[in-house]
C-alpha cells in the first residue's frame, strides 16, 4: 500500500461527500416535481410524452397501482429488447454483420438489462451490433436507473406523507429523473469521455498494420454514449467484453476516477434527498455515515490484499502486488478501489478482472453484493435496500431496550417488519439455493474455468451477482449455456422485483400512518449509536448467512494460496 | 384488476417506444455528431497513421511486439494475444496451476534473456483487457540492455528514452505507452 494509493481512496471519498448535498438537492427538486432550469428545453418533451401516452402526471397512485405500472413498463421494455436482440441479423446498424442472438442468450440479456444487472453472458464485440448496443441496451441503462430512483422516491413518500393512500405517480417520477437528471448529465459526460479517447462513431472495425507488420483489428462504435449512462445509472454492461478495463472504454487514470465517482454520485445524493424528504437532513447523513464506514472497511481489505500480492508468484521470483488481470495505467490502488465501488453499488462494471484477484481481495466484492448492495448501492436500489435494514434496526433496537420502534416519525409495526424480512430473505434463499444446485448438477459444474475452491467461487459469484443485480463476474465461468442463461435470468428477475414489491407495500403501509412526533421514548436515529447499530445489523442480518459459503470459496482459496497448494 | 392492467398497457407501450426513440436513437446519434465535430481524432479511435497513411495502431490500445528490436508488451489473454475483437483477461485464480505454469515459463524466458529477479509484476502477468497499451517504467527498463545491444545504442540513451515517455498521474500508476516508446525508438534509428 502506498501513500498515493490512500490519497486516491480518501480524496475520492471526500469529493463524493462534497457532491452529496448539491446532487441530493437536485434530486429533491425532482422528487417534489419542482420546475428546474432544464424545463425550459425539456419541458415540452416531457409534456409531449405524457400526452402521447395518455398519462396524467398529477394522478396520484396507490402502492399497488404504482407497482403495476412499474412492472408492466419493465415487462414491455424487456420484450422490446428481446425482440431487438433476436432480430439483430435483419436490422440495420450492424457493420460486422452479426447474427441474431440465441433465445436463451437474448432472454438472459433482456432480463439482465431490464433489472439494472447488466450481467453479460456474451462478449460485446463479438455479439452485439451497434443498433443492439444503442436501441436494445442503452435505453435500459437509462430506464432501469430511472425506475430505481422512482422507487426510492416512492418509499421516501411513504415515510414523509401522513395518513394518505398514495405514494406518487410512477410515470412522472421515472420521466423526470430521465429527462432532468440522467440525460443531460450523460450528454456532458459523453463529451468528456470522447475528448479523453473513448470512440463515438457508427463505424465498425478498423484494420491496423502494427509496427511489426502484423494485422490487428480494432472495433469502434457508439461507445462513449453508452459508457456514460453505464456508469451513472450503475448498470455496468460494457460495450466490450473487458468492460472498463478496455482502453476504449476507460483510456486514462482520469476517466477511471470519473467513472468511479459517477457510480456513486447518485447514491450519495439520494441519502441527502431522503433526509430532506423526511424533514431532517441529519437522518440522511446518519445513513450515509454507516454506508461509508462499510465501504472504507471493504476498500481497506481489498487494497491491502492486492498490494500484498500473490505469494505463489512471489515464490517464482515476481515482485510486487497482484497485477494479473489489472491494467498498468490504473495500478493496484485504483483497481482495488474500483472493484469495491462497483460491487458496493450495483454497478458491476470492472476495470480489472475480479476472477484473478487474490482470494480475500476478491472476497470483498462478493461480500459487498451479498450484503444486498446497500453500501451506497445502486441508484435508488441502494437507499431503498438500506431503509429495509433501517426498519429492522429500529425493530431490533426496540426489542433490546423495550421501546416502541419508530423511524423518522412513523411507527414500525409487525406488517413492515414482516415485509422487510421477506424482501431481505430473497437474497440468501436465491443465492445459496442456486449456487448449491449448480455445484452438484453436471450442467452447473461444466461452467467454471478454475478448479478447486476457486471454481466454487466462480459459481457463487455468478448467482450472487445475478440476484443482487450487480452484473460483475468471476468471468472465467462459461455462462453462455441454456442452463446458466436461464437460471441466472430467473435469479436476476426475482432478485429485482421480489424485493421491490414488498418494499412498495411498505411504502404504502407507511404512507397511510399518522405522524408520531419524537418523544423521550423514541430511539434516536441520528447519532453514532444508531450508525453503529446500522452497521451491525447490515453485517449480521445481511452477511452472516453467507459466511459458510465464503469459507468454502474464497477462504479455502486463500489458505490454498498461502500454502502454495495449486489446483 | 383486469381493467387496471389494460389501462396501464397504453402508457407502458407508448413510453417504451418514445424512450427508445429518444435514448436509443436520438441520443447516441446526436452524441456521435457532436463527437465527430468536436473531437474527430478521439471519436474515431485515436488512430495513428504512418507517412503513407496506413493505420499502424491506436494511441490508447496496446498491440503485440515479438521482435528483440522493440519493447515487448505484457502477456495478453485477448484471443491469441492483443486481439482487438476479443478483449479479455486470463481469469485464472491466484492459486491456479495454469497461471503458475504460464508465469513460470515467462520468468524462465526472462532469466534466460539475462533479466535479474525479482521481476516487475506487470512484465509476466496478463492485463484485464488483453489490450493494455502500457508497461510500468520498471518493466520497460528491464528490456533496456537488450534493446541497446540489438540496436547498437548506448544503454543510458535507451533508459533516458523510457524516462522521457513515462507518464505519471496522481490517479493511477506511472506508465509508459509501449507503441509511442517503440516509435520513438525507430526515430532514434538503427
Amino acid at each position: 500500500m502506498t501513500f498515493a494509493g490512500w490519497a486516491l481512496i480518501l480524496g475520492f471519498t471526500a469529493i463524493l461527500l462534497l457532491l452529496t448535498k448539491p446532487v441530493g438537492a437536485w434530486l429533491f427538486a425532482l422528487y417534489e416535481g419542482r420546475r428546474t432550469p432544464l424545463h425550459l428545453v425539456l419541458g415540452p418533451v416531457e409534456r409531449g410524452f405524457y400526452k402521447l401516452a395518455g398519462i396524467d402526471p398529477d394522478a396520484e397512485q396507490s402502492w399497488r397501482r404504482y407497482a403495476l405500472h412499474m412492472l408492466l413498463f419493465n415487462f414491455v421494455l424487456m420484450a422490446f429488447t428481446y425482440a431487438v436482440l433476436r432480430l439483430q441479423g435483419v436490422l440495420p446498424g450492424n457493420p460486422q454483420g452479426l447474427a441474431g442472438l440465441s433465445p436463451h442468450l437474448a432472454f438472459n440479456t433482456a432480463v439482465s438489462f431490464t433489472t439494472n444487472t447488466n450481467w453479460q453472458s456474451y462478449g460485446g464485440e463479438s455479439t452485439m451490433s451497434n443498433l443492439s448496443q444503442m436501441l436494445g441496451l442503452t435505453i435500459h441503462n437509462f430506464l432501469s436507473a430511472a425506475t430505481g430512483i422512482a422507487l426510492a422516491f416512492a418509499l421516501f413518500r411513504g415515510f414523509a406523507r401522513r395518513s394518505t393512500a398514495t405514494i406518487g405517480n410512477f410515470w412522472a417520477d421515472a420521466t423526470r429523473v430521465t429527462l432532468y437528471l440522467l440525460l443531460p448529465a450523460c450528454i456532458l459526460y459523453t463529451l468528456f469521455l470522447i475528448a479523453s479517447g473513448v470512440p463515438q462513431t457508427m463505424a465498425g472495425v478498423v484494420d491496423v498494420t502494427t509496427l511489426e507488420g502484423a494485422k490487428q483489428s480494432l472495433l469502434l462504435g457508439p461507445v462513449a454514449s453508452q459508457e456514460a449512462i453505464k456508469m451513472l445509472g450503475t448498470n455496468g454492461g460494457g460495450f466490450f467484453n473487458a468492460n472498463s478495463a478496455h482502453p476504449f472504454e476507460n483510456p486514462t487514470a482520469l476517466t477511471n476516477l470519473v467513472q468511479m465517482l459517477s457510480i456513486f454520485v447518485v447514491g450519495f445524493g439520494l441519502t441527502w434527498t431522503f433526509g430532506k424528504a423526511v424533514g431532517n437532513t441529519r437522518q440522511g447523513w446518519a445513513i450515509l455515515s454507516a454506508m461509508v464506514i462499510l465501504f472504507l472497511a471493504g476498500v481497506t481489505v481489498t487494497y491491502w490484499q492486492e498490494a500484498a500480492g500473490n505469494p505463489v508468484l512471489h515464490g517464482l521470483g515476481v515482485a510486487g502486488g497482484n497485477m494479473e488481470g489489472k491494467e498498468v495505467r490504473f495500478g493496484i490502488a485504483a483497481s482495488a478501489l474500483f472493484s469495491v465501488v462497483t460491487t458496493a453499488a450495483s454497478c458491476g462494471a470492472v476495470n480489472a478482472m475480479h476472477d484473478s484477484f487474490t482470494a480475500l481481495g476478491g472476497m470483498i466484492p462478493l461480500f459487498n453484493m451479498q450484503l444486498g448492495e446497500v453500501v451506497i448501492g445502486g441508484v435508488g436500489a441502494g437507499i431503498y435496500g438500506f431503509l429495509l435494514f433501517a426498519i429492522l434496526a429500529v425493530f431490533v433496537a426496540g426489542l433490546m431496550v423495550g421501546r416502541t420502534p419508530e423511524y423518522v416519525g412513523k411507527k414500525i409495526e409487525a406488517r413492515e417488519v414482516k415485509l422487510a424480512v421477506l424482501a431481505i430473505a430473497v437474497l440468501p434463499l436465491m443465492i445459496l439455493g442456486l449456487a448449491a444446485l449448480s455445484s452438484v448438477l453436471e450442467q452447473g459444474l461444466a461452467g467454471p474455468l478454475n478448479k478447486g475452491p476457486h471454481g466454487f467461487s466462480e459459481i457463487l459469484y455468478a448467482f450472487t451477482s445475478a440476484v443482487a443485480n450487480n452484473g460483475s463476474a468471476f468471468a472465467g465461468l462459461t455462462a453462455n449455456t441454456p442452463y446458466y442463461n436461464g437460471l441466472l435470468g430467473v435469479a436476476m428477475w426475482v432478485g429485482r422485483f421480489f424485493i421491490i414489491v414488498p418494499m412498495l407495500a411498505i411504502a404504502g403501509s407507511l404512507a397511510s400512518k399518522k405522524y408520531v412526533p419524537e418523544s423521550a421514548g423514541s430511539f434516536p436515529t441520528t447519532g453514532p449509536l444508531w450508525v453503529g447499530l446500522l452497521v451491525g445489523i447490515v453485517l449480521i442480518l445481511g452477511g452472516l448467512t453467507f459466511l459458510p459459503s465464503l469459507a468454502l470459496g474464497p477462504i479455502a482459496d486463500h489458505l490454498a494460496m498461502i500454502r502454495g497448494q495449486l489446483s | 384488476m383486469n381493467k387496471d392492467i389494460t389501462s396501464a398497457l397504453r402508457p407502458a407501450i407508448v413510453m417504451t417506444l418514445l424512450f427508445a426513440a429518444l435514448l436509443g436513437i436520438a441520443y447516441p446519434f446526436a452524441m456521435t455528431g457532436l463527437g465527430q465535430l468536436l473531437f474527430p481524432t478521439q471519436a474515431n479511435g485515436s488512430l495513428i497513421r504512418d507517412r503513407a497513411g496506413t493505420v499502424i495502431g491506436s494511441s490508447v490500445v496496446g498491440q503485440a511486439f515479438a521482435s528483440d528490436r522493440y519493447f515487448r508488451t505484457r502477456p495478453s489473454a485477448a484471443g491469441k494475444g492483443y486481439d482487438g475483437l476479443a478483449s479479455s483477461g486470463s481469469n485464472l485464480g491466484p492459486a491456479s496451476q495454469a497461471l503458475v505454469d504460464r508465469v513460470k515459463a515467462d520468468v524462465t524466458a526472462q532469466r534466460a534473456a539475462g533479466v535479474a529477479a525479482p521481476l516487475p509484476a506487470d512484465l509476466v502477468t496478463a492485463s484485464g483487457s488483453g489490450l493494455d497499451p502500457d508497461l510500468s517504467p520498471a518493466a520497460a527498463l528491464t528490456q533496456a540492455p537488450r534493446i541497446a545491444k540489438v540496436r547498437g545504442l548506448s544503454e543510458p540513451a535507451v533508459r533516458a528514452l523510457v524516462a522521457r515517455h513515462t507518464e505519471t498521474s496522481l490517479l493511477g500508476d506511472p506508465h509508459v505507452n509501449v507503441l509511442a516508446l517503440n516509435r520513438a525508438l525507430d526515430q532514434l534509428g538503427r
